[in-house]
C-alpha cells in the first residue's frame, strides 16, 4: 500500500476539565481569586496550567492510516474519542502531541446546519453554508438547482429557514453538504435524524461519494449503516484504538465490548429503581446439556438458558422470556416461559419466592457465532417487570452440526438440521 | 497549511501538529477565504436588519437622533466651543467614524463566542470571524455618511481636496477597531467577563475622545500628546480636518497610529496563540 491519503501517528488529545472551584467565603477572596484569574489570563497559552489532575486525554496514542478511496467506519461508545478525532482531522481543533498528514482537501459533515441562520431564506442559507463548508460562489451557482432538487424544499426556496419544518431544515443541510467534493469527507451521525425514507437518500448519496473514489470516515451508532457503507472500521474506547479490522468483526468485537463474557450473569440486589420491586433477577446462565455453566455451547449438543428471579408480591399472569439477537442486533427469536397453554394455565398466579424459568434450545438449531440474550418480565398489556437487551453474550460453536463436511460459514442465525429427500423424478 | 477551495488545484498536504507559538498570519489562505468573510458580512447586515420596518434606515436614524441629543445638551445647553463649525455638524463629524469604530469593537468582541457553532464544527481562519463584523460596520458606517454630506449641504460647508484623505482615516478607524476586537474578541472566548465590560469600555472611551468636546480643550504640549494615546483622538481629529477643514492633524496623529500598529499587532499575536484553543475552550 504506496500512498495513504491519510496518516497519523500517536495523536493525543487533552482536555481541561472543569477546575473545581470551591465558593469564596469573602469578597476579599472573591477579589483575589478574581487578581489570580486575571494572571493567568496572561500566562497561559495553549498549554495552560500544569495540575494534571485537571485534565483528562480524549485520545490516547492514535494510529493508522487511510487509503485512497477507501470508506472507513469509526465506532465506539459516547465519549470514546470518535468526534475528538473527527475534529483532528478536520482541522478545528489541534492535537495535543502526536501529527499527521492529510493529502487533500477535508469535508466536514459534523452536523449538517452548520451556520444556518434561521432568520434567512433557504436560497440565503445555502449560499452562507456553502461558503461556511468551503464552496466557491461559483460552484455554489453551479450546483444550486441540484442542491435544491435533493432538498425537496421546492417553492419554499425564498421563505425564512425558521419557518421550515424540522424534517425540511434537515434535508436542506445535507443538500448542501451532500454536494461538497472534497477529496476526504468525514460524516459524523447524520443518518441519526430525518425520516426513514430521507435516510436512505442519504445513504445512497453516500455509497455514490464513495464509488467516486473518494475516501470517507463514517462515524455512527446504526450498525447497518456502518455495515452497508465501510469495509473496515476502527473501534475506539476510552481515547484508544482498540481495533482495526474489517468491519463485520469489528462491528461485532464493539458490540461485544463491555459484555459479560463468562455464560452467567448476575444482577446487583442492591441497586433497584424501585424501592420494593414485585420482580427481582437474580442471574441468567447459559448451561451446557450436562448443567455447567459455559459460555460456549456446542450447536450439534443443544443448551439450555436459564434465569434465576425473585418475587415478593403475588403476580397474576407473569411471562418471563427471553430474547435471542446476533451481535448486530437481528432478532433470532422471542420465547415466553408461559408460551405453553399448560404452564399457562399452572401459573397464572405466582406467590412470592425464589423461582427459575429454563428453556432448552434444541440440538441443531442455532448457527455458529456471538449471540445476545436479552431477558423481559412483563404482565402482557399491564406492567412491564423488568427489561435487559444485552444482559449476556455468548458463543455457539458449530463443531458437528449440518453440513460441517464443507468448511464455508453459513448465512443467517439458524443452521437447523432439515429432513431432505432426494428421489428421482419419475419420466 | 494548505487548503485550496477550489477543485482544479493539485491536492493540498495538510498537517496536523500541535499548535505552538506565534505561527504567523497566513495572509495567502485568509485571501482564499475571502468568499467566506463577503458571506458573513453579508449575513450579519442582512440579519440585523431584518424583521425590523425600518430596515437599513436605522443606520440613518441613530446618528441623526445622538446629534439631536447631543446638540441640545452640549451645543444649546452647556455651550460647548465647537471650532467656530455649527454644533450640530461638529458632533456629526466625530460621531461617525466613533460609531464606526464603536459598532465594530462591540461586535467584533462579541463575535467568536457568538459563532461558537461554526468554530466548534468547521474549519477556516478565525480571523475571518472578526474581520467581517468590522467589514459589516462598514456598511453602516456607509449608509450613514449620506446624513453627513446633507448636514454639511445644508450648512454650505463644502468639502475640499482634503476629502481624499478620507479613506486613510477611515481605514484607521477600522484597524483601531480591529486591533482592540482582537483581543476583546479572543479574551472573550475564555472569560465571558468580557463581553459584559465592552458597554463600559464605550461608555468611558467616548468621553475620552474629542467628540461632544474640541480637540483644543486638552492643553497642548504634553497632555495633548498624551491625549494622542488614545487612537480615535487621531481618527478624529484626521476626519474633521480632512472634511471640514479644521487644525491640520500634528504629532497627536501620529501618536495615535503608533499605538494602533502596537495593539494590531500585539492583538494578531494573541489571537493566533489563542485560535487553536477556540474549539476546545468556546
Amino acid at each position: 500500500m504506496s500512498n495513504p491519503v491519510i496518516r497519523v501517528e500517536n495523536i493525543s488529545k487533552q482536555y481541561r476539565i472543569g477546575v473545581k472551584q470551591t465558593r469564596p467565603d469573602t469578597l476579599r477572596d472573591l477579589v483575589n481569586a478574581g487578581v489570580q484569574r486575571a494572571g493567568r489570563l496572561f500566562k497561559q497559552g495553549a498549554h495552560g496550567g500544569d495540575e494534571s489532575r485537571d485534565y483528562i486525554w480524549a485520545l490516547r496514542d492514535i494510529s493508522f492510516e487511510v487509503e485512497q478511496g477507501q470508506v472507513l467506519g469509526i465506532v465506539g461508545r459516547n465519549g470514546a474519542g470518535k468526534s475528538t478525532l473527527l475534529k483532528i482531522l478536520s482541522r478545528v481543533t489541534d492535537p495535543t502531541l502526536g501529527f499527521g498528514e492529510i493529502h487533500g482537501r477535508v469535508g466536514s459533515l459534523l452536523e449538517v446546519g452548520t451556520g444556518f441562520h434561521p432568520e434567512l431564506s433557504g436560497r440565503e442559507n445555502i449560499y452562507l453554508n456553502g461558503a461556511i463548508l468551503g464552496m466557491r460562489r461559483e460552484e455554489i451557482d453551479r450546483k444550486f438547482d441540484e442542491i435544491v432538487a435533493f432538498s425537496e424544499v421546492g417553492k419554499f426556496i425564498d421563505t425564512p429557514v425558521k419557518r421550515f419544518s424540522s424534517g425540511m431544515y434537515l434535508r436542506l443541510a445535507f443538500a448542501v453538504a451532500a454536494h461538497l467534493e472534497p477529496e476526504i469527507l468525514v460524516v459524523d451521525e447524520v443518518l441519526a435524524v430525518g425520516d426513514a425514507e430521507f435516510q436512505q437518500k442519504c445513504l445512497g448519496k453516500m455509497s455514490d461519494v464513495a464509488q467516486e473514489g473518494r475516501t470517507v470516515l463514517f462515524v455512527s451508532h446504526n450498525m447497518s449503516a456502518i455495515l452497508r457503507l465501510t469495509q473496515e472500521t476502527i473501534v475506539l474506547d476510552q481515547g484508544k484504538l482498540v481495533m482495526r479490522a474489517p468491519t463485520p468483526q469489528a462491528v461485532d468485537h464493539y458490540l461485544n465490548m463491555g459484555l459479560t463474557k463468562q455464560g452467567e450473569r448476575y444482577w446487583d440486589q442492591a441497586v433497584h429503581e424501585e424501592k420494593a420491586p414485585a420482580f427481582i433477577p437474580v442471574a441468567l446462565r447459559v448451561l451446557n446439556p450436562a448443567g455447567e455453566v459455559v459460555d460456549t455451547v456446542n450447536a450439534a449438543e443443544g443448551f439450555s438458558i436459564e434465569l434465576e428471579y425473585q418475587l415478593t408480591m403475588d403476580i397474576t399472569g407473569l411471562r418471563v422470556g427471553i430474547y435471542m439477537m446476533t451481535t448486530r442486533g437481528e432478532f433470532v427469536f422471542t420465547s415466553f416461559d408461559t408460551d405453553d397453554p399448560q404452564y399457562y394455565e399452572k401459573y397464572t398466579i405466582r406467590t412470592p419466592g425464589r423461582y427459575f424459568s429454563r428453556c432448552t434450545i434444541p440440538p441443531d438449531l442455532m448457527n455458529e457465532g456471538r449471540y445476545v440474550l436479552g431477558v423481559n418480565a412483563s404482565v402482557y398489556r399491564i406492567q412491564r417487570y423488568f427489561q435487559d437487551d444485552k444482559a449476556l453474550t455468548f458463543t455457539v460453536d458449530a463443531t458437528g452440526a449440518p453440513g460441517m463436511q464443507w468448511p464455508e460459514p453459513r448465512l443467517g442465525p439458524v443452521r437447523p438440521k432439515l429432513a431432505w429427500t432426494i428421489g428421482e423424478v419419475e419420466k | 497549511m494548505e487548503n485550496k477551495g477550489h477543485n482544479n488545484d493539485p491536492v493540498p498536504v495538510i498537517h496536523l501538529r500541535p499548535a505552538k507559538g506565534w505561527l504567523g498570519i497566513n495572509f495567502k489562505e485568509l485571501w482564499r477565504y475571502r468568499e467566506l468573510i463577503f458571506f458573513l458580512t453579508w449575513r450579519d447586515i442582512k440579519v440585523r436588519y431584518k424583521q425590523a420596518v425600518l430596515g437599513i434606515t436605522w443606520a440613518v436614524l441613530q446618528p441623526i437622533l445622538t446629534v439631536l441629543i447631543l446638540t441640545v445638551i452640549f451645543g444649546v445647553l452647556l455651550r460647548t466651543p465647537s471650532q467656530g463649525l455649527p454644533y450640530p455638524l461638529f458632533a456629526l463629524s466625530a460621531l461617525l467614524p466613533w460609531q464606526l469604530f464603536a459598532t465594530a469593537l462591540q461586535r467584533s468582541s462579541i463575535s467568536l463566542v457568538g459563532n461558537a457553532n461554526l468554530i466548534t464544527k468547521i474549519y477556516f481562519p478565525r480571523l475571518a470571524i472578526p474581520l467581517s463584523t468590522v467589514f459589516a460596520a462598514l456598511v453602516d458606517f456607509a449608509v450613514s455618511l449620506i446624513v453627513l454630506f446633507v448636514v454639511m449641504i445644508y450648512y454650505q460647508h463644502y468639502p475640499g481636496i482634503n476629502t481624499l484623505w478620507l479613506p486613510l482615516i477611515i481605514l484607521l478607524a477600522l484597524l483601531t477597531a480591529l486591533a482592540v476586537g482582537l483581543w476583546l474578541s479572543a479574551l472573550n472566548v475564555q472569560y465571558r467577563d468580557v463581553q459584559h465590560m465592552v458597554p463600559f469600555i464605550i461608555q468611558v472611551w467616548m468621553y475620552a475622545s474629542p467628540i461632544v468636546y474640541p480637540i483644543e480643550t486638552i492643553p497642548e504640549g504634553t497632555w495633548r500628546l498624551l491625549y494622542g494615546l488614545n487612537p480615535m483622538v487621531g481618527v478624529i481629529q484626521g476626519f474633521r480636518w480632512a472634511l471640514l477643514g479644521t487644525a491640520q492633524p500634528d504629532l497627536t496623529m501620529l501618536i495615535s497610529i503608533g499605538v494602533v500598529v502596537v495593539l494590531l499587532v500585539s492583538g494578531l499575536y494573541y489571537f493566533r496563540r489563542m485560535e487553536k484553543t477556540f474549539a476546545d475552550i468556546v
